[in-house]
This record gives C-alpha cells, sequence and structure tokens, in this order.
C-alpha cells in the first residue's frame, strides 16, 4: 500500500495502484461481500398446501357433525353431503357449469374494464396534488358506498340487460383499486422521488417507472380487494336483476334456489361462488402477491 | 476550473440564514472533503451544487450538465436488481437499451460487484449496496460527484474498505469529487484539501491541504487529523452558552 499513495496528488491518477493492488482490493472485498451474505434458501413447503386443506376438512366434518345431531329439518339444514349431492345432480343437468362460466365472464371482463379505468385514475390522483385534494374523498367515499346500492338506478338505466350488471361491477371496483393505488404512492419513501429526480427523470418518467413500480404492493392489494368487490357486486346484481335478457349467472342459481325453496341449491351455489372466489386467490393473487413481497426482501418472517 | 462558489448564501424564508458567504473554488479532477458539524448547512450546499436548490444569494459556477449525487442511505430500487438500477439510471439518461446493458456490468465491475449484478438491494451488505450506489452515480457520466456522508452508515472494516475503493475509482475515472462528511479521519484520508464549514450559518473558515506524502506517513497523518480536530472543536464549542 505504501508505495503507491504518495502518488496522490492531481495528474498522476492513473498511474497510481499497481495491477495486485487492484486484484488485492478485489479479493478483500469478495471475502467481505461473502461474509455479510446470507445465502437465501428455499425448500418446499408442504405445509402451504396441507394446513388450508385440513382446515376445510375440518370446517366440513363439524358442519356434517351439527346437520346429523338433527336440529332442523334436513331439508331446511342439508348437511355436506346432501349439498354434494345436489351440486352433482345441478353438475349433470349443466346448470352449475353455465352458471360459473357466465359470472366469470362477466366479473373477469368487468374487473379487467376497471383495471384499465382505475389506473391511470389512480395515478393521476395521487400524482396531482388539486386533483387529489377535490376527488380523493369523494372517491373514499364511492368505496364505502356498497355498489348494490347502484342497482336500482342502473335496472332503470339499462333495464334487465348484461350493462347493469357491468355498471355495478364497475362502481364496486373501481373506488378500490383507485384507492388502493393512492394508498401505495403515498407509502413510498421520499427518497425514491429525490433519487429519481437527480437521475434526472421526467414527470411522466417519474410515474411510470419509479412511482407505479414503488406502489406496486399497495397497487396490487388494491386490485384484490377491487377483485373482492366486484365478485360481490356481481352476485348482488345477479341476485336482485333477474330475466330480461341477462344470462343465467351463478347468483340466478342462488335466487333459483330461493324460489323453488331448495337449500341444497341454495348452499350448493353458495359453496360455488365461495370456491371461484378461492380458486382466484389462490392461482392469481397469492403468486403475484408472495412473488412481490420475496423479491423485495419483505417475506422473511411472514406467516405467509 | 470545475465548481466555483462565490459568496454563497441560502435561507429558507425568514429564518436564520444556512449558509453565509460561501466561498470555494474546486478544481477539475480534484477530491476535496467538506468537514463540518451538524447544522453547517452541508446538505443545502450540496443541493444547490447539484442543481436542486437556489442560492438565496451569490454566484456559483458548475459544470453545464450539473453534477452525480450519491446520498448516505444508498437509495437503491428494492425492485430492480443490482444491474437494473444502474440500467434505470442510464435510461433515464437517454442510453440506447443495448449499450444500457454493456455500460452497467462494466460499471457494476469497476465497483467489483459484476458477480452480483442479478441480486435484489435486500441480498446485498450495506457495503454491497454503496457500491451500487457508486455505480449508479458514475453512470450519470458526469464530471462532478457530489457524496453526501455515502459511508457514514456502515461498519468500520467496510468504510476502511470502501475508503481504498473509492480513491482507486476517483483515479481511475478522473472525476472531481466533493465529499461532505463530519470524520475528520476520513476527510484526511481521502481529500486532497479539507474544507471546514462553520455552523449556523455555514461558511467555509478554514482548509487544509492533505499532501500525499501526510497520508503516508501516519504521524503526519495523526497530527493533521489533530489539528483540524482541535480547530472544529473550536468551531463547535463558540455555539455553547
Amino acid at each position: 500500500m505504501a508505495s503507491n499513495v504518495t502518488e496522490l496528488e492531481p495528474g498522476a491518477h492513473a498511474a497510481g495502484t499497481t495491477r495486485t493492488e487492484t486484484e488485492d482490493l478485489r479479493a478483500l472485498e469478495a471475502g467481505l461481500d461473502e461474509l455479510q451474505s446470507e445465502a437465501a434458501h428455499r425448500r418446499r413447503d408442504w405445509g402451504r398446501v396441507a394446513l388450508p386443506l385440513g382446515a376445510v376438512v375440518v370446517v366440513l366434518l363439524v358442519w356434517q357433525i351439527v346437520a346429523s345431531l338433527g336440529l332442523k329439518r334436513q331439508d331446511l339444514m342439508p348437511g355436506p353431503l346432501d349439498v354434494a349431492a345436489s351440486l352433482a345432480q345441478l353438475w349433470r343437468e349443466g346448470q352449475v357449469q353455465e352458471a360459473i362460466v357466465t359470472s366469470l365472464t362477466r366479473g373477469l371482463l368487468g374487473f379487467a374494464v376497471s383495471i384499465v379505468i382505475g389506473t391511470p385514475l389512480g395515478l393521476l390522483l395521487a400524482q396531482v396534488r388539486p386533483l387529489r385534494r377535490a376527488f380523493g374523498p369523494l372517491i373514499s367515499g364511492l368505496q364505502v358506498l356498497p355498489s348494490v346500492a347502484w342497482v336500482p338506478a342502473a335496472i332503470i338505466w339499462f333495464g334487465l340487460t348484461d350493462g347493469t350488471v357491468y355498471f355495478v361491477v364497475l362502481m364496486g371496483a373501481i373506488p378500490s383499486i383507485v384507492n388502493g393505488l393512492i394508498a401505495g404512492v403515498d407509502q413510498i419513501p421520499p427518497h425514491y422521488r429525490s433519487v429519481a429526480k437527480v437521475l434526472g427523470a421526467s414527470r411522466l418518467e417519474l410515474a411510470l417507472q419509479v412511482v407505479l413500480p414503488a406502489a406496486l404492493p399497495g397497487y396490487v392489494a388494491g386490485l384484490k380487494q377491487g377483485w373482492a368487490f366486484s365478485w360481490r357486486s356481481l352476485m348482488a346484481a345477479e341476485i336482485i336483476a333477474v330475466g330480461g335478457s341477462l344470462g343465467f349467472g351463478l347468483g340466478s342459481l342462488l335466487d333459483q334456489g330461493r324460489t323453488l325453496s331448495d337449500m341444497g341449491i341454495v348452499m350448493g351455489a353458495i359453496i360455488a361462488i365461495l370456491a371461484v372466489g378461492i380458486l382466484i386467490e389462490l392461482l392469481v393473487f397469492g403468486p403475484v402477491e408472495r412473488r412481490l413481497l420475496r423479491r423485495r426482501g419483505l417475506l422473511a418472517g411472514a406467516t405467509r | 476550473m470545475s465548481v466555483l462558489l462565490e459568496n454563497l448564501g441560502k435561507r429558507f424564508g425568514d429564518g436564520a440564514p444556512v449558509l453565509d458567504g460561501v466561498n470555494a473554488s474546486i478544481g477539475a479532477g480534484e477530491f476535496v472533503a467538506l468537514l463540518g458539524a451538524s447544522g453547517c448547512g452541508k446538505s443545502t450546499l450540496l443541493n444547490i451544487i447539484a442543481g436542486l436548490e437556489r442560492p438565496s444569494s451569490g454566484a456559483l459556477e458548475v459544470p453545464a450538465d450539473g453534477a452525480a449525487f450519491m446520498f448516505q442511505d444508498a437509495a437503491l430500487y428494492p425492485w430492480l436488481t443490482a444491474r437494473g438500477n444502474v440500467e434505470l439510471a442510464l435510461k433515464l439518461r437517454g442510453v440506447g437499451k443495448a449499450e444500457r446493458r454493456a455500460r452497467a456490468t462494466e460499471l457494476l465491475d469497476l465497483v467489483h460487484l459484476g458477480e452480483a449484478a442479478d441480486k435484489r438491494p435486500h441480498e446485498l451488505s450495506g457495503g454491497m449496496r454503496q457500491r451500487v450506489a457508486l455505480a449508479r452515480a458514475l453512470s450519470q457520466d458526469r464530471e462532478v460527484l457530489l457524496m453526501d456522508e455515502p459511508f457514514a452508515a456502515l461498519d468500520a472494516i467496510t468504510r476502511d474498505l470502501l475508503h481504498d475503493e473509492l480513491t482507486r475509482i476517483w483515479r481511475e475515472t478522473n472525476r472531481t469529487i466533493i465529499f461532505v462528511t463530519h470524520n475528520v479521519r476520513e476527510a484526511v484520508r481521502l481529500g486532497q484539501r479539507v474544507l471546514l464549514l462553520s455552523s449556523r450559518p455555514g461558511r467555509v473558515v478554514s482548509e487544509w491541504a492533505v499532501p500525499g506524502a501526510v497520508k503516508d506517513d501516519a504521524a503526519a497523518a495523526a497530527a493533521l487529523t489533530a489539528d483540524i480536530t482541535a480547530r472544529l472543536r473550536e468551531e463547535i464549542r463558540r455555539h455553547g452558552k
């Protein structure tokens, strides 16, 4: 080391460090880097599959036990086996498949449109202060308003058409997506923005390259809630608005069970609605969220 | 001359001035350590040089393309890999896609992080993160590099190593570096010149040259460190009543 430090004067820059010293420094750094880094280890986690399945089995068992106690008439309080029989019957008739496909198509399409509308809206509201101040409370308010409240208005405007269903879905999902994105943007550490500014980002670049990815966890949480809201309001709309040019969805199936006073159909429809919700969570949101958090190092020690 | 500050002053609103009559001239390719206690307006001064804030009075001359900046916190984006962070900086500068990748690899190699290029910030140690931040700052390809206590949060062993590393990179890249610190030893070790800023308001009150011979000689370096420390303490004592 001693030989080269004397050359620390301007003009002598390049000549300073000899090759071996650079190598020496590199080796030293590599050692320190190795000591300070923790090896990431991942293993197959069967508990993620086994535990929820076990929980479902426990719930079904409790349900069967309560049903077989005979506290109520069997047609009023069917057990899981009776409901399974009803569902099998509906499946043979093709009604469950039709209802699931109809509802899922509407739900996904409505949700997709909500994302397309909600994302730029949320970004705009989060980034432009006067807009945020003006419309923020309104959007938050809309989130509190159950979107079923729009069903009567929608029926008057659109009649018994798919328009009614989509309108209600949009009114449910968009405020959630907007609010999720705003919450995500609000939680961005301030230095993310100052760094972007120092690096010369324009306003649009700041929004798309830094703010949006930084807000992604909040955004995904908003999407998740938006999906839940659209699925719920879709079911509500389908229960209330039946007939006309409306197709036959899971909500319609539920309403049919009520009309027929058939608890098997009612419970079967409820389980189908629940199952779709759980599957979307397990197949779409769960993995996306876990991947997002793991990549940012936010998953360690979490109970997920 | 790379950076020239003339009678620079800054006050926020009606408050007391943060900087008052700062004079300094920093040559091209020079490594200057800016030393001061808390409240000397170091960060404000750097922000002014970087063009993030305007001075209230006085004049300054900086290279037209502005300055690159490195913070105490590495401030890497956690959703990008080490390479992605450097590439984003290049992208914001308008560098084409193919060239971005090559240049980012080159810069990470320069800070000896070629092998960690695909790791994310949370998988890197504090020292490694600061080296990525350094690569990102260098990617801006500006003549002046401003460093705001970049090693303050690191452990002593890592900091020691990064001092060598920074010295090497400074020599290899010929940048003008303005390095803010409140560590006298660090200032003497790194700077060719040490400027002492007073506190409230900030002003350059003293300056020392640190020739290579002094850095090389442990006793001489210690003597200079003691000298500067005494002057710094005198400056701090002035504020007690």
